[in-house]
């Protein structure tokens, strides 16, 4: 691969607009097929019984009286998925996670699964299996965990990071430690002090489909695999090493999706549904239940945060300081790690030091939640700034600009920043007319920033050029947010043709080479680097083709706006030669007409935005109302505008949620209360605002066209500015997520009575 | 010859040392060479690093040239939503 991934100038013609979305017609009628939509003749149905424990050793499962029942013809336990991880723990993590082993760890822990000709017969089944379970104690709460006296989830974990090995195993699996400076020497010059501590509580992705598959594994070992995936490749991956199978053997389609963030990044039913195809013989479709996406799949750390800022009376930051417990679930994680390296990322900051603590609780296996982690350390540090700058007595946002990190910064993870967005995003909230917009009575205004890393990976690429002039684009990133249209208008640019005339596929695993997932915002970033290059590899055949038409030497053919043109004056009567044309004339110039593309794409850039809210309390019953709210975000480039728009305004809207009402509650018992969507509430229409964007253009020096990760950063601001709006309106610093009309109305009347 | 400063936790398996200096013309050969003189590093190379090259984190490119002079910081791999 030699692709020059640099960025240079140059005028758009197709990047930029806003064409219709090919996928929007199927999905606005209903054509669209996500991961329950596909079946298969001959195909059964897939249940999985669940621990209703939160946390007990599985003595012994006895299957026989579910397998005698008509209509079964598949019960498979842990020991129908042997483990063949090869000591990889992570992958032995996800398949514990799948089908537990020797212990459930949570209320909802998979132990058992059945496949049975209907619905109903599955059901029996489940019920007809015995499992003899130890209950053993449980603990839930992060701080809790932490404790001594807390029952320990794995003997064979001794924290890691310390200076010395613990002589006790314990459920904290790692401490991390970020920063530089002396932030004791650095407090000892602070005129002001803020010091508080924050809970976040746990929350789910959200989002509206539930995993589903379909598995069938035929009698020579190859099987077929749909889902609804961030990552089919990936999937694959998981799968095929999970069943001691050969990727190549293992063709996985990604269904539409309706929503991942992170959710469906690693698999959870799929495994099993292919070793109960395996078992029976026959396809198996496997569909979570509501009820069981929030007991069993995806759910983001609660949350435990000390933070300390120091500020000179001139406003600037002294020094800072945070301590960050983050829930893995029963798995070990890095979700306090990447807060600790989020914490305090977007200020210059001369002494920083942050600490982390990766702790386990009988809870689901935590999930990357779009920038994972980061929205929790940014709502802790984000509420001490504004307090802060309060103490200061300077307005929050020329606070921030005082110590925003800016080109040549030493980041509180380490690097040194190259040129960087959050001055720019500070500067244009501060000009923004919704920062002088009137406050109508109990109404408070906030604001916050926020700092994701973003990242590429490996993306493989194919266009393909019809004998008419279209092109075919197969991609192998899932789409997740419109990049099928954003992809399009990236080789509608390229090649110099109307976005009409590009149709964007995304491949199933046979028929491209391997992609990453759709994660660490990098579908677009890292695909259009493939598409460009694999276009430009088409580009050259068709300027070979050309001139082979005009037997003239291929340095003398140029490509521009869809044509080549000989050049040069000796080719003046040479008329110029479309797409179309050359392409027409394919089969007698060499045959089919493509461009391929593999590569790594590195080089993503650090992102940051700068969110407004207006929130109303009322203080008779603590219910919250969005006002308004303003997101502002440098894009690098914005290929799509209207779908980095709405990357924006889904980021606000999942953190709007977040922030007033989602949260995991557990009884003693340890069993999940609020398993569906109307006791876990998410934001519907009727709750939001119209949520104005401003799109920053900031060219990453990384990408052909400057274009920069936009889909997580908009969700690491909304808890910290929703937090100082309320603050603000309610009279009272909340540092509890989420802010539910009960806990507000706790904070008024502890804060009236003194 | 380039410096390299590796994040809290993993200088802690190099020994104790935040910085190392060490001669390696890209991101392979400088995995490959902190594994020999590092033993204890190696886990971690084979769980996944990060390296930060003037600021721009790279995590696949092994083939990256380091720059003299330019600043080479180790991050863990990072993951996303």
């Amino acid at each position: 691969m030699n692709f020059d991934p640099r960025y240079s100038t140059r005028n758009f013609t197709s990047v930029g607009t806003r064409p219709i979305r090919p996928d929007g017609v199927d999905k606005v009628t209903g054509r669209a097929r996500y991961g329950a939509d596909f079946n298969m003749a001959g195909q059964l149905v897939g249940r999985v019984l669940r621990s209703p424990h939160a946390h007990a050793v599985i003595r012994k499962i006895d299957t026989s009286k579910a397998e005698k029942l008509t209509g079964v013809k598949a019960v498979i336990t842990a020991a129908d998925l042997p483990d063949l991880t090869d000591g990889d723990a992570a992958m032995y993590d996800i398949l514990d996670n799948c089908m537990a082993r020797k212990t459930a760890f949570y209320d909802g822990h998979a132990v058992a699964a059945v496949a049975a000709v209907d619905a109903r017969t599955a059901r029996q089944a489940l019920k007809l299996i015995e499992v003899d379970y130890e209950v053993l104690p449980h603990v839930t709460d992060v701080d809790e965990a932490m404790k001594h006296s807390a029952p320990v989830l794995n003997d064979t974990i001794f924290t890691e990071g310390l200076e010395e090995k613990p002589a006790k195993p314990s459920n904290v699996t790692k401490r991390s430690q970020y920063g530089h400076g002396d932030v004791h020497e650095g407090f000892a010059q602070a005129d002001y002090i803020v010091e508080r501590s924050y809970r976040t509580e746990q929350t789910h992705q959200g989002y509206i489909e539930p995993h589903a598959c379909v598995a069938s594994v035929s009698s020579d070992g190859t099987a077929d695999l749909w889902v609804c995936t961030q990552g089919h490749f990936v999937y694959r991956q998981h799968c095929a090493q999970l069943l001691g199978m050969d990727v190549s053997k293992l063709r996985v389609t990604s269904s539409e999706i309706g929503g991942g963030f992170g959710g469906k990044t690693h698999v959870w039913a799929e495994p099993v549904a292919l070793a109960l195809s395996r078992k029976a013989g026959r396809p198996v479709k496997l569909v979570m239940t509501r009820e069981e996406v929030f007991r069993a799949s995806g759910p983001t750390s609660a949350t435990s945060i000390d933070v300390r800022i120091g500020a000179r009376k001139d406003g600037t930051i002294a020094a800072a300081e945070a301590t960050l417990r983050y829930s893995c679930g029963p798995y070990a994680g890095m979700w306090a790690e990447l807060g600790a390296m989020t914490a305090f990322a977007c200020y210059k900051l001369e002494n920083v030091k942050t600490v982390g603590y990766e702790v386990l609780v009988n809870r689901p296996k935590t999930a990357a939640y779009r920038a994972p982690s980061a929205p929790m350390a940014a709502f802790a540090v984000e509420s001490a700034v504004d307090e802060l700058a309060k103490e200061v007595g300077m307005d929050p946002v020329e606070f921030r600009i005082r110590n925003a990190a800016q080109e040549g910064t030493r980041s509180s993870y380490g690097p040194v920043y190259g040129p960087i967005g959050i001055g720019p995003t500070l500067e244009a909230a501060k000009n923004h007319p919704h920062m002088k917009a009137p406050l109508g009575k109990n109404q408070g205004r906030g604001m916050a920033c926020g700092f994701w890393f973003n990242f590429g990976g490996q993306t493989c690429t194919d266009l393909n050029i019809g004998m008419d002039g279209s092109v075919s684009l197969a991609v192998g990133t899932v789409d997740v947010g419109g990049s099928r249209a954003s992809l399009s208008l990236v080789a509608a640019e390229e090649l110099g043709i109307a976005y009409e005339q590009v149709k964007a596929v995304v491949a199933d695993t046979s028929s491209l080479g391997y992609n990453d997932m759709t994660d660490g915002s990098r579908g677009t970033f890292s695909s259009s680097m493939a598409t460009i290059s694999a276009a430009r590899n088409a580009i050259k055949i068709l300027r070979e083709r050309a001139a082979q038409t005009w037997d003239i030497p291929v340095d003398d053919v140029v490509w521009e706006k869809g044509h080549a043109i000989a050049k040069g004056d000796k080719y003046g009567n040479l008329a110029a030669l479309s797409l179309k044309e050359i392409a027409a004339a394919s089969g007698k110039t060499g045959g089919p007409i493509a461009g391929h593309s593999e590569l790594v794409a590195d080089g993503a850039g650090v992102s940051f935005a700068t969110h407004i809210c207006d929130i109303e309390v009322d203080p008779e019953t603590g219910a919250t109302r969005v006002v308004r709210y303003t997101v502002v975000q440098d894009a690098g480039k914005a290929v799509h505008p209207t779908y980095v728009e709405g990357q924006y305004q889904g980021g606000a809207a999942q953190g709007i949620g977040w922030a007033l009402n989602e949260e995991y509650i557990y009884g003693k018992d340890g069993r999940l209360q609020n398993p569906g969507f109307l006791d876990y509430r998410i934001p519907v229409c009727s709750d939001l605002p119209m949520i104005d964007t401003q799109i920053l253009e900031i060219p990453n020096p990384n990408h052909p066209y400057g274009v920069r990760g936009v889909g997580e950063t908009s969700i690491v601001p909304p808890l910290a500015a929703i937090a100082n709006a309320v603050s603000n309106a309610a009279g009272v610093r909340m540092t509890h997520i989420p802010m539910s009309p009960p806990r507000i109305l706790a904070a008024i009347e502890a804060e009236q009575a003194g | 010859m380039v410096e390299v400063t590796l994040w809290g936790s993993l200088g802690a398996a190099a020994g104790g040392k935040s910085k190392i200096e060490i001669e390696a013309k890209d991101i392979r050969e400088l995995f490959r060479k902190l594994a020999e003189q590092y033993p204890g590093l190696e886990p971690y190379i084979n769980r996944g690093i990060a390296v930060a090259i003037d600021g721009t984190i790279y995590r696949d490119t092994w083939s990256k040239e380091l720059p003299q002079g330019a600043e080479i910081f180790l991050l863990p791999r990072l993951v996303g939503g």
